[in-house]
């Protein structure tokens, strides 16, 4: 079986507390060097076979409708999980 | 006038929903988020809770429940809605009302008798107000924080389309101190308070909930 990933981030714009809250801590575990954090949602979608053009376009279709809201969220990436393994 | 309440899985404030459009006047009818039927209600209230777990973002699932598919026409149509606190979240999923709720920026769960302005006295659920009114209701979320892009608040505030907005102090960061919201024809509105568990001596800091409930029968009447 196949698997498409579906990343989704807050716009850039919206508040982040989640990512505030992370961002303080890391410091405190001496991570000096990140200077912010944004916190996102991954969704992982199984598939029967392969990955496919036609499920890709149905993530596409199913991030937009409920994987993520629009006013507040971006799809940054719907891609086949066996892409990040070949990397 | 029947003034259904709609039921999700994890709704937690209908019956007190129910009680404050009894003790307003009206007729609460159950409605089930499971049935695509309005019962032949003239109004509707969104109740608060934790709808289906609140998973995924609050009122994400339950804006797909088959209710939903007669209560998004209807309300554009101009059925008067009200959504409180998780039913705010819903309308937004919705997208029967601009923006979106968002973890508070304290990231706690914020629970107080809150101050709020009434800023638009002329909508569905505020008429029974003065503009400009002063009321204190319950406030307990911890997803109330109202963002929206900068365009859309402006328009927001151009149009008089913020309805209430927090005094003393601000509980959650929304933006620009808002609180709730209504639609372009003002029927729809929502908030992050509780005014349906304000509305009788004894129970809660006021009985300031008690005006939104009359206002919807009113506006009824008025049709």
């Amino acid at each position: 079986m196949g698997h498409v990933v579906v990343d989704v981030m807050l716009k850039s714009e919206i508040l982040d507390p989640q990512g505030q809250a992370v961002a303080g801590a890391l410091p405190r575990l001496g991570f000096e060097q990140f200077t912010d954090v944004r916190q996102g949602k991954r969704f992982v979608l199984e598939v029967e076979g392969d990955v496919t053009e036609a499920h890709l376009a149905a993530a596409r279709d199913a991030a937009g409708k409920l994987l993520s809201n629009p006013v507040i969220e971006d799809v940054v990436s719907v891609h086949d999980l066996a892409d990040e393994d070949a990397r | 006038m029947k003034i259904g309440v709609i039921t999700f899985p994890g709704s937690l404030d209908d019956h007190d929903a129910k009680r404050a459009v009894r003790l307003a006047g009206g007729d609460p009818v159950d409605l089930w988020h499971g049935d695509a039927d309005l019962k032949g209600v003239d109004a509707v209230v969104v109740p608060g809770g934790f709808s289906y777990g609140d998973y995924l973002r609050c009122g994400a699932i339950a804006r797909f429940a088959p209710v939903m598919e007669k209560l998004v026409p209807a309300a554009q149509g101009g059925m008067p809605v009200l959504g409180i606190c998780n039913g705010f979240q819903i309308l937004c999923e919705s997208h029967l009302l601009p923006g979106a709720l968002i973890r508070n920026e304290q990231q706690k769960f914020f629970c107080t008798d809150q101050v709020l302005r009434v800023e638009n006295a002329s909508t569905a659920w505020t008429n029974d107000f003065e503009q400009g009114a002063e009321i204190t209701i319950a406030l307990k979320n911890g997803e109330g924080c109202f963002v929206a892009d900068a365009k859309t608040l402006d328009e927001l505030e151009g149009e008089g389309r913020v309805v209430f907005r927090y005094l003393h102090g601000n509980p959650n960061g929304s933006y620009r101190d808002i609180a709730g919201v209504t639609n372009e024809r003002g029927n729809v509105v929502g908030l992050m308070p509780h005014p349906e568990h304000c509305v009788e001596e004894g129970f809660g800091p006021s009985t300031d909930g008690l005006a939104f409930f009359t206002s919807a029968i009113k506006a009824l009447a008025n049709v």
